[in-house]
């Protein structure tokens, strides 16, 4: 007979094996998936995971990584905040949304004005964006009790039909023959968000990211903030005694994921997306709920897990060209990764023993 | 009987079938958040049971066995949240996304080639005259097996809860596990039991959204369905009668949205469509407002994990 046995404090071993182990486990049950499907496993577990790094055409894919990372960083940091402290934000796509309406709007206001400052008066927009429809679950939940997680999911699908009216309405190219879609920013020089370094990938989304990790680390190790945001999460009667204000903390923790989801919309409408359309947002906000959890809520931890995720997407869209693997196959994929994290996440917190074993210390509590 | 172009008879009638799949998953998760257990997963065991019960309708020609294939697959990707919560102790409220996200992929790669084929037709209980009433013949005799069922699931449920020894067991489970443990109950088998209920409830709601409601396969069918029935289970204070109120609640608004914008009123499309979403929130908002956590009447160990230690 196998049983759990609760460590006495967690595996500081596991803490970092886990997440290895979840990756390999989820090769094993993928490549088991892509056998049934009829493709070779090895064939599909290499394009995915080795050909945009190291194969042909790695000059470009490792690019494609930098861009499909930044967004899922800068969200899943914002993200891991909340998550922390038990702040459930998991509307994050409908921030990431409206982040990227308010922020190219406040852009497209000036058109065709060309300013340095413009820019980064969008990038602020975005944020407010973000932090405005963070705002509402956090507000709803101080005040009234109402559940963050709900709401905040609510207001996704409420974003998304504000996004189709946008690209059909009232941020329509009024040059665009009719057309749905807002004017192209590539072509709105002091509005737009090009790679940095030519082939790189990377644009200011991905150094916006990199930056506020290392701003998230440091308040979550040096600053009180961090502190009380921990606390919190782990014994929230601990926190209250210590003096940390829930309502503070909720309305921090909203508003700073909101803030960075919208931040992250912004880069992508302005970069690679290039343009408000109706579907431009794809799920980024959901995966980074995946990346958080994968970086284990750490964000350094999440700065390699966004590029890890990042990898599946490119490596995914090869395997979708080359092997004609199904696109659905890669979203199955991801979410077994997510399954196997939590399911291995039990060796930080307990062990397995074998035998029945003497209920340990009789009378002793 | 019309009002503003909107037949009222018609609208009851339909207000009816377009609650189904919310209050089969409503219902379901009643039963396991009574159980003490928190399943976030409502929306991906609706997708994999709208894809699980089409493809068998599509695949035998029987609607029924359709229903049956959505309860089964919507209860075994359930499973995988019983084992991750019961055996590994995982977060509730992480899994339960996980089991979404997992939900919304798998069905997107089961149901490609099923495009744009129609399940076979459900048809309507035949009721001989009385669905010639009128006013109660549109409203009561001349739905599909399913409605029915749906009512008399909560009937069930809202028996089983109160009057039977199963009941009293499941409630005590989710008011304190750890008393129920301590009277010698099977916490964690109880609850796999609740949430399997949970995923086959869920699963045949998503079916009757892919075999009735639409009636076609297309890729995020559900489109939030699970996440109301997760609100309605709020907004029913965890008792099944207010739930199957909920739900009709909605439906109602649901429906009476369409046919808004079939009748072409002055209010823009888009905002009739997000007004479902907002009057959730809204729904929420005062089911949860200046009340305490015992006052909603929710279970007091809902989303904690247990682990007899002892």
């Amino acid at each position: 007979m196998i049983r759990l046995e609760k460590r006495p404090t967690p595996s500081r071993f596991w803490l970092y094996a886990t997440p290895i182990a979840a990756v390999l486990l989820t090769m094993v049950a993928g490549g088991l998936l892509f056998a049934a499907m009829g493709k070779n496993p090895f064939a599909v577990i290499k394009t995915i995971f080795w050909d945009p790094v190291f194969g042909e055409f790695a000059f470009y894919l490792r690019g494609q990584l930098l861009i499909k990372a930044g967004p899922l960083i800068l969200i899943a940091i914002g993200l891991a905040l909340g998550f922390r402290a038990g702040i459930w934000n998991i509307g994050a796509e409908g921030q990431y949304i409206i982040g990227a309406i308010v922020g190219a709007g406040v852009g497209l206001a000036f058109y065709p004005t060309e300013n340095r400052l413009i820019f980064p008066a969008m990038i602020l927009a975005g944020a407010f964006g973000g932090w405005l429809w963070g705002m509402i679950p956090a507000i709803l939940k101080t005040y009234f009790n109402t559940s963050e997680i709900l709401v905040s999911l609510m207001l996704v699908y409420v974003a998304e039909t504000i996004l189709a009216k946008a690209a059909t309405g009232f941020l329509r190219n009024p040059d665009g023959a009719g057309f749905p879609g807002s004017r192209n920013f590539r072509n709105f020089e002091a509005a737009s968000n090009p790679e940095l370094i030519a082939g790189s990938g990377l644009h200011w989304g991905g150094v916006a990211a990199l930056g506020v990790a290392v701003l998230a680390y440091i308040l979550l190790t040096r600053h009180l903030l961090g502190f009380q945001i921990k606390l919190a999460g782990q014994a929230p009667r601990a926190a209250r005694f210590h003096g940390v204000s829930p309502v503070r903390l909720v309305l921090l923790c909203m508003g700073i994921s909101g803030a960075l989801a919208g931040m992250a919309g912004l880069f992508e409408v302005t970069g690679p997306a290039g343009q408000i359309t109706i579907d431009f947002n794809t799920g980024y906000g959901f995966t980074a709920i995946i990346v958080a959890f994968l970086g284990r809520l750490n964000p350094l931890g999440i700065v390699l897990a966004g590029l890890l995720m990042a990898l599946t997407y490119v490596g995914g869209e090869m395997a979708s060209t080359n092997l004609g693997l199904p696109a659905a196959a890669i979203q199955v994929f991801q979410g077994m990764l997510l399954f196997f994290l939590l399911a291995v996440d039990v060796l930080t917190n307990y062990r397995f023993r074998l035998g029945a074993g003497a209920p340990a210390k009789q009378g002793a509590k | 009987m019309e009002i503003g172009g909107i037949n009222l008879v018609i609208l009851v009638a339909s207000l009816m079938v377009a609650a189904v799949p919310i209050l089969l998953a409503a219902i379901g998760e009643l039963v396991v958040e009574r159980a003490g257990v928190l399943n976030l997963g409502v929306e991906g065991m609706m997708i994999i049971g709208a894809i699980g019960g089409f493809i068998t309708a599509v695949g035998t020609g029987s609607p029924f066995l359709g229903f049956l294939g959505g309860a089964l697959a919507g209860a075994a990707l359930s499973a995988v949240f019983a084992l991750l919560t019961q055996v590994f102790l995982a977060n509730q409220v992480a899994t339960g996304l996980a089991l979404t996200l997992f939900g919304l992929g798998v069905s997107s790669l089961a149901g490609q080639g099923y495009n744009g084929i129609k399940p076979p037709h459900t048809p309507d209980v035949p009721f001989g005259p009385l669905a010639d009433l009128p006013v109660l013949g549109p409203i009561l005799f001349s739905h599909d097996w399913v409605v029915y069922f749906s009512i008399a699931m909560v009937a069930a449920v809202w028996w089983v809860l109160r009057s039977t020894r199963a009941g009293l067991i499941l409630r005590a489970v989710g008011e304190s596990h750890d008393a129920a443990h301590a009277l010698g109950y099977k916490v964690n088998r109880i609850r796999l039991m609740a949430i399997l209920f949970g995923g086959a409830m869920a699963g045949m709601g998503g079916a009757y959204v892919s075999l009735v409601r639409v009636p076609q396969w297309v890729d995020g069918i559900t489109a939030g369905a699970g996440w109301i029935a997760l609100a309605i289970v709020v907004f029913a204070s965890w008792k099944p009668w207010r739930a199957l109120i909920g739900a009709y609640l909605f439906g109602g608004i649901t429906q009476l949205q369409l046919s808004l914008q079939a009748t072409g009123t002055a209010i823009p499309v888009e905002y009739l469509s997000m007004a479902p979403y907002l009057i959730t929130i809204l729904v929420l908002v005062i089911m949860s407002s200046s009340r305490g956590r015992a006052a909603t009447g929710a279970p007091a160990a809902l989303g904690q994990n247990f682990h007899a230690s002892r």
